[in-house]
């Protein structure tokens, strides 16, 4: 009865969108020490985002930001039995190569850190660990896509505390798909030009009605409401980056923050782990920022 | 369909619930849709209470046994497993079904409803996650395996029926009513794992594939 096992194959599109899959309906949670991290999956994170500094902190401080130190994303791995994520500079392929040398489980080409390359980003294509990428509008997504990413999220504004650019973010990437699925055929010539985006794509959300990876949420979300928000407005899951650490009481927050991703549209239950958390991030309003992230990526 | 057991009296529901605490949720119902079943997704014991078969998703398990516990939902799914409600679960599902569970954490929730031994995130990390053709007992043709940060099944007792094997270990399992797989077979788009499920507890359902 035994005849040999079928080969295995690694790295694919189905393999590394799976990952994304299992993501779904979760949050990731940026954290900078293995205490944090342990702190984020007793609070039930799905995921953690590997990193040395939060957005906030990277704002303060100004300067060049970079990959994180190996040996600091060595030490979350160690920590935690959750998938484990990092973020590399736009464009900067050594880095992601350092970063699926180290064996982390996806790879964040992320507008937070200093981009290294003006014009071009990243050919994910060219990895077996699976790419996530941030996107302000459908074309941008697409493009991402088109180079290989297995994850969009919204950019949003990281580091703020405020959930208004992802909002426009995710407006604007759902409500393009939707009108994309009312373009006749003839039309999405013309979408495809406007989007500066590949054509195959843009017929295939015609088609679908959706895009061919997850859209997750990213940038600004600092509360339980913020996280439902996303979710109701189509991402199906969150990044929560300087909202939990740089909040006053993080354990809870991070709790109530993951059972309002899971029961996003029922109000009873978000008002119940909304109460008590104690103070959430201060925040900045955007017209206070001096620099804007989400203008990094082409 | 029937009526299966492990429904509560007086339940007029035909639905087979997906857990959706988290994970990938929804492609196990874009399939049961395929197969003509009625989807339906479980947050709550109330959409519990509404639904007579239950697939367990992948997903990350830890997350989920926080969110049983959250939900409510733990103590009444102990019940209907219990009494018989037929359930299938995949990846993270089959950890929570498994009787032990080896590098979990020390709190993490299981059902123990299958007498089997699993290692998470035995098959690596999502660098050593991969595809593969699987040879599954009572399907024709090959059916196409992914696994993702797949956990591993280390040991299985006597009485489980093994369906499909890979490297000489088991990856589909069943005991009674009680289905579990180390793969993905919602992702891809092949339904017959699923039609498999229904099989056990369900009137013939529409052949697919």
């Amino acid at each position: 009865m035994k005849t040999p096992d079928a080969p295995r194959t690694t790295g694919t599109f189905p393999v590394k969108r799976g990952l994304a899959e299992m993501l779904k309906g979760g949050v990731i949670m940026d954290v900078v020490t293995a205490e944090h991290a342990k702190v984020a999956e007793d609070a039930g994170a799905v995921a953690v985002m590997a990193l040395e500094r939060v957005p906030a902190d990277i704002r303060r401080d100004g300067g060049v930001a970079r990959m994180s130190d190996p040996e600091m994303i060595e030490g979350i791995q160690a920590a935690v039995t959750i998938p484990v994520m990092a973020k590399a500079r736009i464009g900067h392929f050594v880095e992601a190569q350092i970063l699926q040398s180290l064996g982390v489980d996806y790879i964040d080409e992320s507008e937070v850190l200093t981009p290294a390359d003006e014009a071009h980003h990243i050919d994910k294509f060219a990895f077996t660990v699976p790419f996530v990428c941030g996107a302000t509008n459908l074309g941008e997504a697409l493009r991402r896509i088109s180079e290989g990413a297995c994850m969009i999220r919204s950019k949003g504004e990281a580091g703020t505390g405020n959930i208004v650019e992802a909002v426009r973010h995710l407006r604007a990437i759902v409500g393009d798909i939707r009108k994309l699925g009312q373009a006749d055929s003839a039309e999405l010539f013309g979408w495809a030009k406007q989007l500066q985006a590949p054509l195959p794509l843009v017929q295939e959300i015609a088609e679908t009605g959706w895009l061919p990876v997850p859209l997750f949420c990213a940038g600004g979300i600092a509360t339980p409401a913020d996280a439902a928000l996303a979710m109701q407005l189509g991402a199906e899951a969150v990044f929560v980056g300087s909202g939990i650490f740089k909040s006053a009481d993080p354990s809870p927050r991070a709790k109530a923050i993951v059972e309002a991703t899971t029961h996003f549209r029922d109000a009873d239950i978000l008002a119940k782990v909304s109460r008590g958390l104690g103070a959430p991030m201060t925040g900045i309003g955007m017209d206070e920022l001096d620099q804007h992230y989400a203008d990094r990526g082409w | 369909m029937g009526t299966p057991a492990g429904s509560p009296a007086g339940s007029t529901a035909d639905a087979v619930g997906v857990l959706a605490l988290q994970g990938a949720f929804h492609a196990h119902e874009l399939i049961l849709r395929r197969l003509g079943v009625l989807a339906r997704q479980v947050r709550t014991p109330d959409d519990l209470a509404a639904v007579t078969a239950l697939v367990m998703p992948g997903g990350e398990s830890t997350t989920m046994s926080r969110l049983l516990g959250t939900s409510g939902l733990f103590a009444p799914l102990t019940e209907r497993i219990a009494a018989g409600l037929p359930v299938f679960g995949t990846c993270a599902g089959m950890i929570l079904l498994a009787t032990e569970v080896l590098d979990g954490r020390p709190d993490q929730r299981s059902f123990a409803a299958l007498p089997i031994t699993v290692r998470r995130n035995g098959f690596g990390r999502q660098i050593d996650s991969f595809e593969t053709d699987l040879a599954v007992s009572g399907l024709d043709r090959p059916f196409h395996g992914v696994f993702i940060r797949a956990p591993r099944i280390v040991e299985v007792a006597p009485e489980v029926e093994v369906l499909a094997q890979y490297d000489g270990e088991a990856v589909l399992v069943r005991h009674g009513r009680v289905m579990a797989a180390s793969f993905h077979p919602e992702l891809g788009g092949d339904t017959r794992v699923h039609a498999t499920f229904l099989r056990t507890f369900l009137d013939p359902i529409p052949q697919e594939n």
